[in-house]
């Protein structure tokens, strides 16, 4: 049912692969796949019909029937019109020269305005900043007791009404808002975070009491909380927030689920603010700022990678990895490589997250649910061999097998079944690692040569790996009916 | 380039080694739970009560009866909540009404109408290619015609709505389930709210034990209704809060258990399990498990038919809950929801007032939608 993009487009594809050009109705063919694909991302429908003219008009210039491979190159137009429809820059905070700074928060019910008010908070300290909080939701029953627990997670205060008042009920948010500054000014604290109660777009006095609230706080930024499965009304909601407030940006949150998050396009298209921050998990740390290219590739059903390599240059260093892909190459790769390779692996966050950006991932592999636990398991195998077994598992006979089921408490059949994948694995990579040594050298220069500026760095980077990805999947028909082509598809 | 090598070799031998291992684990704690139920017998229940905070308010203070008489003058209808959903809608209508013959313009506009209804590209052609045989072959003109067998066909999609269960002895339990921040938490309270009206005895069960400050939330529902409440500790076992929930209902003769649990996104295997565990567990308490109520925002998209499928497998729904029907959103997953997984919607929320949840009823519904 919810094809990717990608689907669709290998669907078409492989009818026109032939065709040296695309005639005019090929392409209206393929807009009316992108629409559908859109459509099922909830893409609202006006915003499909605007993107469908501007790709049009793109695709059937000369540009298009020039090119060498035309299928290839409507889908990097597609790309790039999401992308750009996206918004082609990432928000960057500025800061009240009369601190605090204020933020408000607002949105729908349950579209997860006090978790990401908490997450916020959470991203601002990490900035160096000394965020306090205010609960001015005083509707939901104990949205402001579920603020004060996630606050003392991350050791941020939280200003709201008093106890009785609050639930009573009957607390009035805007005076809450209003003795929040003066406490934010009386601490010192140079971030102020309001999260306010989930209102229908459509509710007058709820409107006009979240206006007052804004009134009142004259906030630096107005963040519109969405829930990326949002369908198509995503865009009512964002034209009476933004008629209210005037929204500065965005907060799309539950993108850790398999909704496309086309509501973030039609939500930038319509108010014609960036998505600030996006929320991809249930943990206070799974919050960062948006990136635009990456979401769209998201909506075509394509993995993560560039976010993917930011978040390993973050964990890994540099030489460490070489040293260790060197010997992966050579096949002197050991458990206590991957060992350390899991440890630094675990720095990135959950390893199912990592996985889901991962493209080309089989599906099977993808939905493999990794729990720290079973992680632990395997750390506790390893960890109960003798170094020269870590370094050679073949030493690893039968008895020393069990001993080593008993020193980590784990059943003998774990240990074997770690020890045989392990092998397995190694002699695996050792195979791809000797053929395609020229093709890594390139790309890693490229890569270098990116990592300068972030900006830019980031469009190189996904040049590098995205296009010959594609490039790769289109040839992978031929190449595996020629003997000895390969390289490495789905590493690229 | 290296680097993606190495995280990609440790990441594909992670995934192989725990892949088989997970599967391992998880089978084996499945087995142990349901053994050690079956071992336990029915009858031994006292045992879990220290652990157990049982909040009982005192009897329904007469505050709370008294808005209730009041709400009572004022239960929504659904044309009424619907007037904003309606009104995006309606400039399609009128326009397809406007004309004195069905063209292609007019399909096209209906096309246009139910996709942002959110029913989705596939429900949006089966239903116009069922109104497009039946104006042919009934040899329908005029675009009234065109716009009621619209909705008849919409309305039949929608099929039957089956009343709420009730079990024969015992406490019924009714699981609410559902993906983060639709409102299983205020579902319950509103039906807390309405089946105590009805002269219920009622126990909620605090599921949620992963959300900072649900059950607090909970227990101020419990206590506008005048239900009693079982809690664990933040962070506990959801089952065993259920459970619990269930034995007390037993011992006092509660009508219903009325059981939350943590939203989950249905991509989740690990949270899936532990809702089909919490199910399981349910069951083989006091009472029966009657309902498994599935909740669904109104403004959830094209995802909300993947989500209703994955919970469906998981802890077998029998019945979708539609929330905030009240704003300009239209629901219109639905449509797939009941034809594709054979799931009737049972209750929709049609806004925040206790008596605002109410029955179902796809009439009322499409037309509320779709007539001027």
């Amino acid at each position: 049912m919810f094809e990717s993009l990608t689907d669709r487009f290998e669907g078409i594809f492989g009818r026109l692969r032939g065709k040296g050009r695309l005639s005019e109705a090929d392409v209206d063919e393929v807009l009316r796949e992108i629409r559908l694909a859109l459509l099922e991302a909830d893409v609202n429908l006006s915003v499909v019909k605007s993107l469908q003219t501007r790709i049009r008009e793109r695709a059937v210039g000369d540009q298009l029937s020039q090119a060498l491979n035309p299928a290839l190159q409507v889908r990097k137009i597609v790309l790039e019109e999401l992308t750009d429809t996206l918004g082609g820059e990432t928000l960057r905070v500025t800061y009240s020269s009369k601190p605090p700074t204020v933020v408000l928060m607002a949105g729908l019910q349950g579209s997860g305005k006090t978790t990401n008010s908490a997450k916020l908070a959470r991203w601002f300290r990490s900035q160096g900043r000394n965020p306090m909080l205010v609960g001015a939701d005083l509707q939901r029953p104990a949205a402001v007791a579920q603020l004060r627990t996630l606050a003392e997670q991350i050791d941020v205060p939280v200003f709201s009404a008093d106890d009785d008042v609050v639930s009573s009920g009957a607390g009035d948010p805007v005076e809450v808002a209003r003795a929040a500054r003066e406490e934010a000014r009386r601490l010192g604290r140079d971030v102020l975070i309001c999260d306010t109660a989930g209102r229908l777009a459509v509710d007058a006095d709820m409107m006009a009491q979240v206006r007052r609230i804004s009134t009142e706080l004259e906030p630096d930024y107005t963040f519109l909380v969405v829930d990326a499965m949002t369908g198509q009304d995503a865009v009512n909601v964002a034209e009476s927030f933004h008629e209210t407030l005037g929204l500065d940006g965005v907060i799309l949150t539950k993108l850790d689920g398999d909704a496309r998050g086309g509501a973030a396009i039609s939500v930038k298209e319509v108010v014609g603010r960036p998505i600030a921050f996006v929320s991809t998990g249930e943990k206070l740390e799974e919050f960062d700022l948006f990136h635009p290219d990456r979401l769209a590739g998201r909506i075509l059903g394509e993995g993560d990678i560039a976010t993917l390599i930011e978040k390993a240059e973050e964990a890994f260093e540099a030489d460490q990895a070489e040293e260790a892909a060197a010997r992966l190459a050579e096949g002197t790769f050991s458990l206590d490589d991957f060992l350390d390779q899991m440890q630094t692996i675990k720095k990135m966050g959950p390893l199912s997250g990592l996985m889901g950006m991962m493209p080309g991932m089989p599906k099977e592999i993808r939905d493999v649910e990794i729990e720290d636990s079973h992680i632990a398991r395997i750390e506790g195998i390893i960890h109960s061999m003798t170094p020269a077994e870590r370094a050679d598992p073949d030493l690893l006979d039968n008895s020393r097998r069990i001993r080593v089921a008993k020193g980590s408490g784990t059943a003998q059949t774990e240990v074997s079944q770690l020890v045989s994948q392990f092998k397995q694995m190694r002699q695996m990579m050792q195979q791809m690692g000797k053929s395609p040594k020229r093709k890594k050298r390139k790309s890693k220069k490229a890569k270098k040569g990116g990592r300068v500026t972030p900006k830019g760095g980031a469009k190189v980077k996904k040049e590098s790996f995205q296009l010959p990805t594609r490039e790769e999947m289109e040839a992978q028909i031929p190449d595996a009916m020629k003997p000895g082509g390969g390289g490495l598809p789905g590493l690229g | 380039m290296e680097l993606l090598i190495v995280l990609l070799v440790t990441l594909l031998m992670l995934a192989l080694v725990i892949g088989a291992g997970a599967f391992f684990v998880s089978r084996r704690s499945v087995d142990q739970a349901s053994e050690t139920l079956i071992e336990q017998p029915p009858a031994e229940t006292e045992v879990l009560e220290p652990e157990v905070e049982v909040l009982e308010p005192e009897v329904v203070e007469p505050e709370v009866i008294e808005p209730e008489v009041i709400e009572e003058l004022v239960r929504p209808r659904f044309r009424d909540r619907l007037g904003k959903a309606r009104s995006t809608l309606s400039g399609y209508v009128g326009s397809v009404l406007s004309r004195s013959e069905i063209t292609q313009a007019s399909y096209e506009e209906l096309e246009e109408a139910l996709i942002l209804a959110d029913l989705g590209i596939g429900s949006t052609q089966e239903v116009l290619d069922a109104v497009r045989t039946r104006v042919n072959s009934e040899k329908l003109t005029t675009s009234e015609e065109l716009m009621e067998s619209l909705k008849s066909e919409l309305v039949n999609r929608l099929g039957d709505v089956p009343p709420l269960n009730k079990s024969g002895e015992g406490p019924s339990i009714f699981l609410i389930v559902g993906v983060n921040g639709v409102g299983k938490t205020t579902t319950i309270g509103k039906l807390g709210h309405r089946l105590g009206g009805e002269g219920n005895t009622i126990v909620m069960a605090a599921g949620d034990t992963f959300r900072a400050a649900a059950a607090e939330q909970l227990e101020t529902w419990a206590q506008r209704c005048g239900a009693t409440m079982i809690r664990g500790s933040e962070g506990g076992d959801p089952s065993s809060v259920i459970f619990d929930a269930v034995e007390a209902a037993g011992a006092r003769d509660a009508d219903y258990v009325l059981a939350d649990t943590a939203g989950r996104l249905h991509t989740k295997s690990n949270l899936m399990d532990e809702l089909s565990k919490v199910r399981r567990v349910a069951d083989r308490g006091a009472g029966s498990v009657v309902e498994v109520l599935l909740v669904i925002d109104a403004t959830t998209g094209q995802n909300g038919l993947i989500q209703a499928r994955q919970f469906a497998e998981a802890t077998d729904v029998t019945g979708v809950v539609l929330t905030k029907l009240d704003g300009s959103a239209k629901g219109g997953i639905v449509f797939a929801i009941v034809s594709e997984l054979d799931l009737p919607v049972k209750l929709v929320g049609l806004g925040e007032a206790a008596v605002d949840l109410v029955d179902f009823d796809p009439e009322e519904f499409v037309s509320a939608l779709f007539d001027a």
